[in-house]
């Protein structure tokens, strides 16, 4: 049994030549002195910047990269590389349908939609048709403000959260139709994020209430469920957790809390591809001691790099170490950029497509950054 | 406004001299001129109680030794105490609090705010609420709640 588990494992490891290449660069990043340098500085919004998402499969194959942002000022705006290593300008303002602060905003899977979520309790979806983005629907039903929202890996399920504790699962439908499937009940409090697993329909929600919630469908009865409560008793966080990533292989999972700390959480991939959604999500390691203030942000990249945002302005870098203890996997600092911006960070998000490693920062300061972590120039980190 | 009050009876005290205006003339009008406890409490003592015609200096819900400042790390923690144990204003009262600190420090600073251990009911609740910037956010969003708290704060601002 447990040898079978083993094997199952390893052919999954070998298969994937992604993963090899990743422990490959974790090494380097151990060995070498790694720098965040700022590429650009990207101005516009006039108030605080609450999130940033790259467009999927662009900043690679030679398509620029595009950036969206969205802020307190009500608006999203969208970037765009002039070439694809060029610098980026603005290319599109939306607004004038949001009414409030806009919180968060999400691309579908295939790039072609984008869902904002805004304080003024509506969540839009916009369409880019003929060189402009055009709302082509409005979803209403939560009281108050939505904080977050998430597309599933195959852009069929769309999730929000918000004020009013709950979350809420969509169903999207042909002709830009939304239809509410499912409204789950149990934080009790303010949910901050909603976030899909990368590869199987389970979802995931943080909240104010300290706790991060596990939800899934039982069977194929549109009935969903919360499967899995992680709070302070499963060694979870002990303040209001903000925001979780996924690392690739979607076995991982980083949560950053007002508790100043960021936990690692794991759970067995191969029983959940298998269709076995209750496989137990476990804490595996606390990351703390690194942030002076709340961590709003936490982003996983595709090569098991953990980039987190704080209060205390600064973005950190953290790889997981090379030799696992017997505890499991443990993560070092690689680095910390103080005074990343002038104000807080709300947001840090790495492009996985890209072929440079490129990070994006969001903060009160009312700019986005782009970031390229990269071997400290004049060392001897040229020579991969 | 409220027809029951939440304190109906307060204990009103004496205002603190005023510290008269700096004096010292200015030699480089660009130095960085280090921001001190008193400073702070300049800014804070003339704010309106919600539901009184008081300051928050005459009610005691904050004095001078209850604002810690480290102004090298651009830090400041105002601790206020609620009237009643059970105040409901806390919130308010805490929210202008960071109101006017915003308005009037420069960007760099990092606040705090809390109630005085003991003195609140609901004191988790409340330094939670009050230091949850998304929510404060939020609250700073609704046109009746920015009345109230620009109510409070219009004595707090020299005329």
């Amino acid at each position: 049994m447990h040898c079978a588990e083993e094997l199952v494992t390893h052919s999954r490891c070998s298969d994937t030549s992604q993963q090899l290449c990743s422990a490959i660069l974790v090494m380097n990043f151990l060995d070498k002195t790694f720098e965040l340098k700022e590429i650009q500085r990207l101005e516009g919004h006039s108030d605080r910047v609450w999130s940033v998402a790259w467009k999927p499969a662009t900043g690679t194959d030679g398509v620029p990269a595009v950036l969206a942002s969205c802020s307190g000022d009500k608006t999203v705006r969208i970037w765009e590389q002039s070439s694809p290593s060029g610098s980026f300008h603005c290319k599109a303002v939306l607004e004038e349908t949001h009414t409030r602060t806009v919180r968060s905003c999400a691309w579908s899977p295939s790039g072609k939609l984008m869902a904002t979520a805004s304080f003024d309790a509506t969540t839009a979806i916009w369409e880019h048709i003929g060189g402009d983005f055009e709302c082509v629907s409005t979803l209403e039903g939560h009281e108050n403000e939505v904080k977050s929202i998430s597309w599933n890996a195959s852009g069929t399920l769309l999730a929000t959260c918000g004020r009013d504790k709950s979350v809420w699962i969509w169903e999207v439908l042909p002709g830009n139709e939304f239809e509410c499937v499912s409204v789950l009940q149990g934080h009790t409090q303010d949910v901050k994020m909603v976030q899909w697993h990368p590869s199987v329909d389970i979802l995931f929600s943080c909240s104010y209430d300290n706790t991060i919630k596990v939800w899934a469908e039982e069977g194929d009865s549109d009935d969903w469920h919360c499967i899995q409560t992680l709070a302070e008793s499963s060694s979870g966080h002990t303040s209001t957790v903000w925001a979780l990533s996924f690392n690739f292989t979607g076995d991982k999972m980083v949560t950053c809390s007002d508790d100043l700390t960021l936990k690692i959480w794991s759970a067995d991939i191969a029983r959940l591809q298998s269709g076995d959604v209750n496989a137990p999500w476990r804490h595996i390691s606390t990351l703390s001691g690194y942030h002076d203030r709340t961590v709003f942000s936490v982003h996983w990249s595709r090569e098991g790099i953990i980039a987190s945002g704080a209060a205390d302005d600064a973005i950190r870098i953290f790889v997981e170490n090379e030799d696992k203890s017997v505890d499991g996997p443990t993560y070092s600092l690689l680095l910390k950029k103080e005074k990343a911006h002038e104000m807080d960070v709300n947001a840090v998000q790495w492009n996985t497509a890209a072929d440079k490693r490129l990070l994006a920062s969001a903060s009160d300061d009312g700019t986005i950054k782009i970031w390229e972590l990269a071997p400290q120039s004049g060392g001897e980190g040229l020579s991969l | 406004m409220v027809s029951e009050l939440i304190n109906a009876n307060p204990i009103v005290y004496e205002k603190k001299e005023r510290r008269a205006a700096r004096s010292t003339p200015i030699v480089d009008e660009y130095a960085v001129e280090p921001i001190d406890q008193q400073e702070i409490f300049d800014h804070l003592r003339d704010i309106k109680d919600p539901e009184h015609p008081y300051s928050l200096e005459e009610l005691k819900v904050i004095t001078e030794d209850a604002i810690e400042i480290d102004d090298k790390r651009n830090h400041v923690t105002v601790t206020f105490t609620p009237t009643v144990e059970h105040c409901s204003m806390a919130t308010v009262i805490g929210l202008c609090l960071r109101v006017k600190l915003m308005r009037c420090l420069p960007s760099r600073y990092k606040v705090d705010i809390r109630v005085a251990p003991g003195s609140h009911a609901t004191e988790a609740a409340v330094n939670k609420q009050l230091n949850d910037k998304e929510r404060v956010a939020a609250a700073l969003e609704n046109p009746n709640l920015v009345d109230m708290v620009n109510e409070c704060l219009a004595p707090s601002y020299e005329p």
